[in-house]
């Protein structure tokens, strides 16, 4: 009985994500039963729709992340706000130009992308500084290319963004698709070995043959690619681009990675944790809201919750 | 190696020490010589600018940036960084402006309080090895949480006394310039002259040796939180008594602001070298950079602005700027 348990408890702890799905259910539980049995589908079907946009960026975050110490990308938010605008003035409210609008976003985002990887390589910055640096330029080219009028999306774009197959958004399962070619990249391909392999030791990486600086430059274009596609379709979702629309998802694209168990310190990544996480965190929200919680209280809570998860996963090795 | 080899290589290593300590002169000037060129931009496109009242109405908003960014130098010397201040600014000028002008004795506990909770973090952070981004992100929420739950609509006051205090008129130079001096000078001496200074930033150099030399490095990271707490609460006040108001999101964009200005100064993420005059001078630089955009102008081109939302944007390409030429500097000395 007692060894049942025990290689119970080892299968769980080599599969730390399974904790942050486990929270999950257990807050939604807990939400049906604060609203006493109502709109437990809906809320699970929300929870979905709204996580998509945490996972796009947060998987974004997790590749960066696993880079190694000192690799972050705070640039997103900024990266965010632009893309969308861009997609929304691209599209111009016409059906037929959807595609183009949502791949001019995905560009913007790895110009994003490349131009902080520029930064970090010809500055020798800390990549904190570089994307920091990065991200006031976008502002403003956000704030100046918006001139603050808020186009709203073409139709079928707005639709798309909300349609339901038997209450599940259909971005949630094209955004699932992703992360599983996401996790074939990751654990299959040369590159995502080598992102793997930089994480845990750069210099022997690049002993080991690795093209340590090209594994970076591609990791930080993809970052941004995600965070571009992340702003096309939440610009969509939400009716129309705003320029602090990404603000959220700095902090949350860095908790859902701590959160899913990533390894804060790099070199080993968890893409299903990023889902857990992000469900995670949308059902406290949820509860907190059910419960009649105001929002200063639900940020409290959120805050102390991060705080919570990483001081019981513990830091092994530090991020910086 | 020959003879002759070895002395070429010596009067090698002669030039290159000297280059070396002129680039080192020339690194630690880079943030006076930005701030003397943003000083001229604006003497440049509006010289009534540089006057007393002018200086006065440019920098009144820098004393509580400056403040800001001294608390994150202290985080930064023991290899931490504070993704919190902002929050933390804006959590501290909400309790000032709801409760120091009535309930002085409930604000000052409450102000108090959040330093011990500074103090900690740093043991946390020390004692379970956590990573201070992750730390710092959570805590972001939880003032931003309390800020809100406090002011959930902008208002309160500013107690009269720390409205004199912080538009006071002295006699020559403007109160601004002159607090920035002093807190400069203050921090200056505490961190870079002192033996428990030196000590933390040995906590950021080389935490092993400083241990082994019989220092504590919890009661050392603890310290170093806490003083970051207690700059951040004078920021709080020094941010509420200028605008007289508070409100939870005042100073969110103070995180990056911080970090910009501590960087701008001469401060590296690791290895505790960072200066604190530097720092102040990063903090005035990047504030008045903002303001030398509002006055551009060529006159041979009356029609060419910079819009306004540009602000931030030359921020950012400042401190690249800065940053460019420091990689040439340290180019030069290899």
């Amino acid at each position: 009985m007692s060894g049942r348990s025990m290689s119970y408890f080892r299968w769980l702890s080599g599969r730390p994500w399974l904790w942050s799905f486990l929270g999950a259910l257990a807050v939604w539980l807990l939400a049906i039963v604060v609203s006493h049995g109502q709109g437990a589908g809906g809320m699970l079907s929300a929870a979905l729709a709204f996580s998509v946009f945490t996972v796009l960026v947060g998987i974004g975050q997790m590749f960066v992340i696993t880079l190694g110490p000192g690799n972050i990308d705070l640039s997103l938010p900024a990266n965010i706000g632009l893309s969308g605008a861009v997609a929304m003035t691209v599209m111009g409210e016409a059906d037929d130009r959807i595609l183009l609008g949502l791949a001019m976003a995905v560009i913007v985002g790895l110009a994003v992308g490349g131009f902080n990887y520029l930064l970090i390589r010809l500055l020798r910055i800390p990549p904190i500084i570089a994307t920091l640096a990065a991200s006031f330029i976008l502002v403003s080219a956000g704030i100046s290319y918006g001139r603050g009028l808020q186009i709203t999306p073409p139709p079928a774009f707005a639709q798309f963004t909300v349609m339901r197959i038997g209450g599940i958004p259909v971005l949630a399962l094209a955004t699932l698709v992703l992360t599983l070619l996401c996790a074939v990249l990751l654990h299959r391909t040369i590159y995502g070995r080598s992102v793997l392999a930089t994480g845990q030791n750069m210099r022997a990486a690049r002993l080991a043959g690795v093209k340590v600086e090209r594994v970076r430059l591609l990791t930080y274009l993809l970052c941004g690619a995600f965070g571009g596609l992340c702003g096309a379709l939440l610009a969509g979702f939400t009716g129309g681009s705003s320029l602090d629309m990404g603000a959220e998802y700095l902090l949350s694209s860095i908790a859902v990675v701590v959160i899913g168990g990533t390894a804060v310190a790099g070199g080993a990544a968890n893409l299903p944790g990023i889902w857990g996480a992000s469900l995670f965190l949308f059902m406290v929200v949820t509860l907190l809201n059910t419960a009649g919680f105001g929002p200063g209280f639900r940020d409290v809570m959120t805050g102390l919750i991060i705080i919570a998860v990483i001081t019981i996963a513990g830091g092994q090795r530090r991020l910086r | 190696m020959t003879a002759a080899s070895s002395s070429v290589s010596g009067g090698a290593s002669k030039t290159t020490a000297r280059r070396f300590s002129a680039s080192r002169l020339l690194r630690t000037l880079l943030p006076a010589i930005s701030l003397a060129l943003v000083l001229l931009a604006i003497a440049n496109f509006n010289p009534r600018a540089i006057s007393y009242f002018g200086f006065t109405l440019m920098l009144n908003l820098a004393i509580p940036v400056a403040l800001a960014t001294i608390a994150q130098l202290m985080v930064i010397t023991v290899n931490d960084l504070d993704l919190s201040i902002g929050a933390f600014v804006g959590f501290t000028g909400c309790v000032t402006a709801t409760w120091l002008p009535n309930q002085p004795l409930l604000g000052c506990a409450i102000l108090i309080g959040s330093i011990a909770v500074y103090a900690g973090l740093g043991a946390l952070i020390h004692l379970r090895r956590l990573p201070s981004i992750v730390v710092t992100l959570g805590m972001s929420f939880v003032w931003l949480g309390l800020a809100i739950l406090i002011r959930p609509t902008p208002g309160g006051t500013a107690p009269v006394w720390l409205h004199g205090f912080v538009s006071q008129r002295l006699p020559w130079v403007p109160f601004p310039v002159v607090a920035a001096i002093v807190i400069a000078g203050v921090v200056h001496f505490g961190l870079m002259r002192t033996t428990y200074g030196t000590t933390l930033r040995g906590v950021g150099g080389n935490a092993n040796a400083i241990e082994r030399a019989g220092w504590s490095l919890l009661r050392a990271k603890m310290t170093a939180y806490a003083f970051a707490g207690v700059f951040g609460v004078l920021a709080g006040l020094s941010l509420v008594g200028v605008s007289t108001s508070a409100d939870a999101n005042m100073a969110n964009g103070y995180t990056l602001l911080s970090i910009a200005g501590a960087i701008l100064g001469g401060a590296e993420f690791v290895g505790g070298r960072v200066s604190p005059i530097g720092a102040v001078i990063g903090a005035l630089t990047l504030q008045l950079a903002a303001v030398a955009l509002n006055f551009f102008h060529i006159a041979a081109l009356p029609n060419l602005r910079i819009p306004q939302e540009w602000q931030v944007g030359a921020q950012g390409i400042i401190l690249i700027l800065i940053l460019a030429a420091r990689a040439l500097i340290n180019r030069g000395e290899r």
